[in-house]
C-alpha cells in the first residue's frame, strides 16, 4: 500500500485522499493513516509544486555547479556538502561518482547574483578545490512531466 | 450485400457534430506508443529499411512472438510455420475464418462482443449463430450456452476475452467447462485475445493451453492494446501449421506483408516493453476502480470488470433503451458513451464507457453522467 501511494503521488500530489483510496481499492481512512506515516518517516519530504516561471516572465536563473573537493577525516563528504546545502540559494545538492564529487543546483534572480555566490561562498570554502559553473538556457522537463508542449487528443471520438 | 455498416459508425457521425463533447467512447489506448518503441521505428526508417518483408513476418519479430506467448501464458509455438504477422488483430480474424469456413458452416459468436466477427463471417461465406451472454453470468459464456448453440454444421467458436465491450473476463473455471464440449463436438476456435494484457489483479489464461486445445485453436494477438500501438495496424495469429499454412496463402495474396515499419517497432516493443505494459495496466487499474465506483454511486447496476478498458452499466432501471440513454446523454450532457446494441442486439440496456482517459476527464465526464441519470430517475 504505501509504495502504491507513493507511486501514484509522484506525479500528482494534489490528489484527494478520498480519490486514491477508490483507485487503490481501499479506504480513506486507510490512506490518510499510511500518508501520515510516510510524513512522519519522513519518506514524503514535502509538497512542491512544479512551476514553468519562464511563462510568467520571471527573472531566475539556475546554474549547475560542479564541485571537487577534499573529503574531511572521519566525516567523508557529508560535513561539506551540509555547509552548502543549508543556503537558502542552493536547491539541490548530489554526491557523485566520476570526475567530481557535488553537484550544486542554484537558483538565484540574475546570473551575477549566482556569480557573486560562487566566488564569494562557495569557491573560498577551505576543502572545495575547484568549481565550474554552468548556466541552464532552457527547461524541456522536470521531474519526468515535459516543460515545453500540450498534448491534444487526436484520437476519433467514437471508434470501436 | 448482407452485411449491415457497423452501429458504432452511425453514433461516430452524429458525436462529431457537437463540437464541445467529451467523449468515452474510444476503443483504443489514451497513451502515446512508449517512446523507446517509435524510436525504434524511426531507426528503421532512417536505416532505409522499407522494403516488404517475407509474408509471414520479419524472422526475429516471429521468433520474439513465440518467446512471448511461452513466457505470458505457457503456449509453444513455432516461429517458423505456427506464427503469422497481421495487420492488427482485425486481418487476423478475417483471414482466420477465410482459411477455415466452408460454404455454410456455423461460426458460434458470443455477442456483446467487437464488430467484425459477425460481418466477417458473413462475408468468409459462413452463417454466423449467435449466443446471447447474460448479465446475470458476467457475460462469460457458459456450458449450457455453448451446447444450446451447437448444431453439427458447428464449425468454429470465437472466445473474445478479455472482452470488449463488456470487460468480462474467462478464467481458468470458466474455461475449463468448455474445453470437453470444444474437443467432442470437433471445433474450431478463434480466440480473440488483444486485450491478454490488461487484465487486473487476475491473470489471463488462452483456452490454448489447455490439453487438446492447441490443435483446434488460432490465438488471435497485437500490439494495440497492449502498448498503445493502434495506429501501426500490428498483430499477429498463431494456431496450428496446417491452417496457419492456409490463413499465410490468404495473407500473402491480400496484404502481401504486415508494415515493415511497424514490425520492426513491434520487435522492440515485444522484448522491452514490459515496464510500459505494467505502467499503463497501473494507470487502468485505478481508473477503472474509480469508474466503477462512481457509476454504482449512481445507483446504477455494474458487474466488476477485470479485463481490457471498458465498464458496461446496466442503465434498464432508468426506462430508457441504450440509444436512447446516449442519444439524450450527449445532447443535454454532452458527453459520448457507445449503446451496448452497437456490439449486438442482447447489449440492450448497457453502455461501454471506456476509461482510455485521464482521469481528470473522467470526473467532469462522470459528473455530467450523475447530473443525467438524477434527472431521469425523478
Amino acid at each position: 500500500m504505501r509504495e502504491q501511494i507513493l507511486k501514484a503521488i509522484d506525479k500528482n500530489s494534489k490528489i484527494s485522499a478520498a480519490d486514491l483510496a477508490i483507485m487503490l481499492g481501499s479506504t480513506e481512512e486507510e490512506v490518510k493513516a499510511v500518508i501520515k506515516e510516510l510524513e512522519d518517516e519522513k519518506i514524503i519530504c514535502g509538497y512542491p509544486t512544479l512551476i514553468n516561471w519562464e511563462k510568467i516572465q520571471c527573472e531566475r536563473v539556475t546554474a549547475l555547479i560542479e564541485v571537487k573537493v577534499t573529503p574531511q577525516r572521519g566525516l567523508g563528504f557529508d560535513k561539506i556538502a551540509e555547509r552548502i546545502y543549508k543556503f537558502d540559494e542552493v536547491q539541490s545538492v548530489y554526491l557523485m561518482s566520476g570526475g567530481f564529487d557535488l553537484t550544486v543546483i542554484l537558483e538565484g534572480k540574475t546570473m551575477r547574483e549566482v556569480a557573486n555566490f560562487v566566488s564569494e561562498k562557495l569557491a573560498p570554502m577551505e576543502a572545495i578545490l575547484s568549481t565550474a559553473t554552468h548556466f541552464v538556457l532552457k527547461k524541456y522537463k522536470e521531474h519526468g512531466l515535459p516543460l515545453v508542449q500540450t498534448k491534444t487528443d487526436e484520437r476519433m471520438l467514437i471508434t470501436p | 450485400m448482407s452485411i449491415q455498416p457497423s452501429g458504432i459508425r452511425k453514433f461516430f457521425d452524429i458525436v462529431t457534430e457537437m463540437k464541445d463533447a467529451i467523449s468515452l467512447g474510444v476503443g483504443e489506448p489514451d497513451f502515446d506508443t512508449p517512446w523507446h518503441i517509435r524510436e525504434e521505428g524511426i531507426y528503421s526508417l532512417e536505416k532505409g529499411r522499407t522494403f516488404y518483408t517475407s509474408n509471414a513476418g520479419l524472422k526475429d519479430l516471429k521468433i520474439e512472438i513465440s518467446n512471448y506467448l511461452k513466457r505470458r501464458f505457457g503456449l509453444e509455438y513455432d516461429y517458423n510455420n505456427e506464427v503469422l504477422v497481421t495487420v492488427g488483430g482485425s486481418e487476423a480474424i478475417d483471414v482466420a475464418l477465410r482459411a477455415m469456413l466452408d460454404p455454410g458452416d456455423e461460426v458460434l459468436i458470443p455477442q456483446p462482443c467487437f464488430v467484425s466477427y459477425e460481418p466477417c463471417t458473413i462475408l468468409a461465406g459462413g452463417k454466423p449463430v449467435i449466443i446471447e451472454l447474460k448479465g446475470e453470468n458476467e457475460f462469460k459464456l457458459t456450458r449450457e450456452q455453448l451446447l444450446d448453440a451447437i448444431t453439427d454444421k458447428t464449425k468454429v467458436l470465437f472466445l473474445p476475452y478479455p472482452n470488449n465491450p463488456t470487460g468480462a473476463i474467462m478464467e481458468y473455471e470458466d474455461l475449463k467447462p468448455l474445453v470437453d464440449i470444444i474437443i467432442e463436438k470437433d471445433l474450431y476456435v478463434i480466440s480473440d485475445e488483444i486485450y491478454s494484457e490488461l487484465t487486473y489483479g487476475r491473470k489471463h489464461v488462452s483456452i490454448a493451453s489447455f490439453p487438446g486445445m492447441k490443435e483446434r485453436t488460432i490465438v488471435i494477438n497485437g500490439f494495440s492494446k497492449s502498448y498503445a500501438m493502434t495506429g501501426w495496424r500490428l498483430g499477429y495469429a498463431a494456431g496450428p501449421s496446417v491452417i496457419m499454412a492456409q490463413m499465410i496463402k490468404i495473407h500473402q495474396f491480400a496484404i502481401m506483408c504486415a508494415p515493415t515499419t511497424s514490425q520492426y517497432a513491434g520487435i522492440e516493443a515485444i522484448k522491452n516493453g514490459d515496464a510500459d505494459v505494467e505502467m499503463m495496466r497501473d494507470a487502468y487499474d485505478k481508473r477503472r476502480r474509480y469508474l466503477v465506483h462512481a457509476l454504482r454511486n449512481m445507483g446504477l447496476e455494474c458487474f466488476e470488470p477485470y479485463g481490457a478498458f471498458y465498464v458496461f452499466p446496466c442503465i434498464k432501471s432508468l426506462g430508457m433503451t441504450s440509444e436512447e440513454f446516449a442519444t439524450k446523454l450527449l445532447h443535454e450532457e454532452k458527453v459520448a458513451v457507445v449503446p451496448g446494441t452497437a456490439f449486438g442486439n442482447c447489449g440492450e440496456g448497457y453502455l461501454r464507457i471506456s476509461y482510455a482517459y485521464s482521469i481528470d476527464n473522467l470526473k467532469i465526464a462522470l459528473e455530467r453522467i450523475g447530473r443525467f441519470v438524477e434527472n431521469y430517475r425523478k
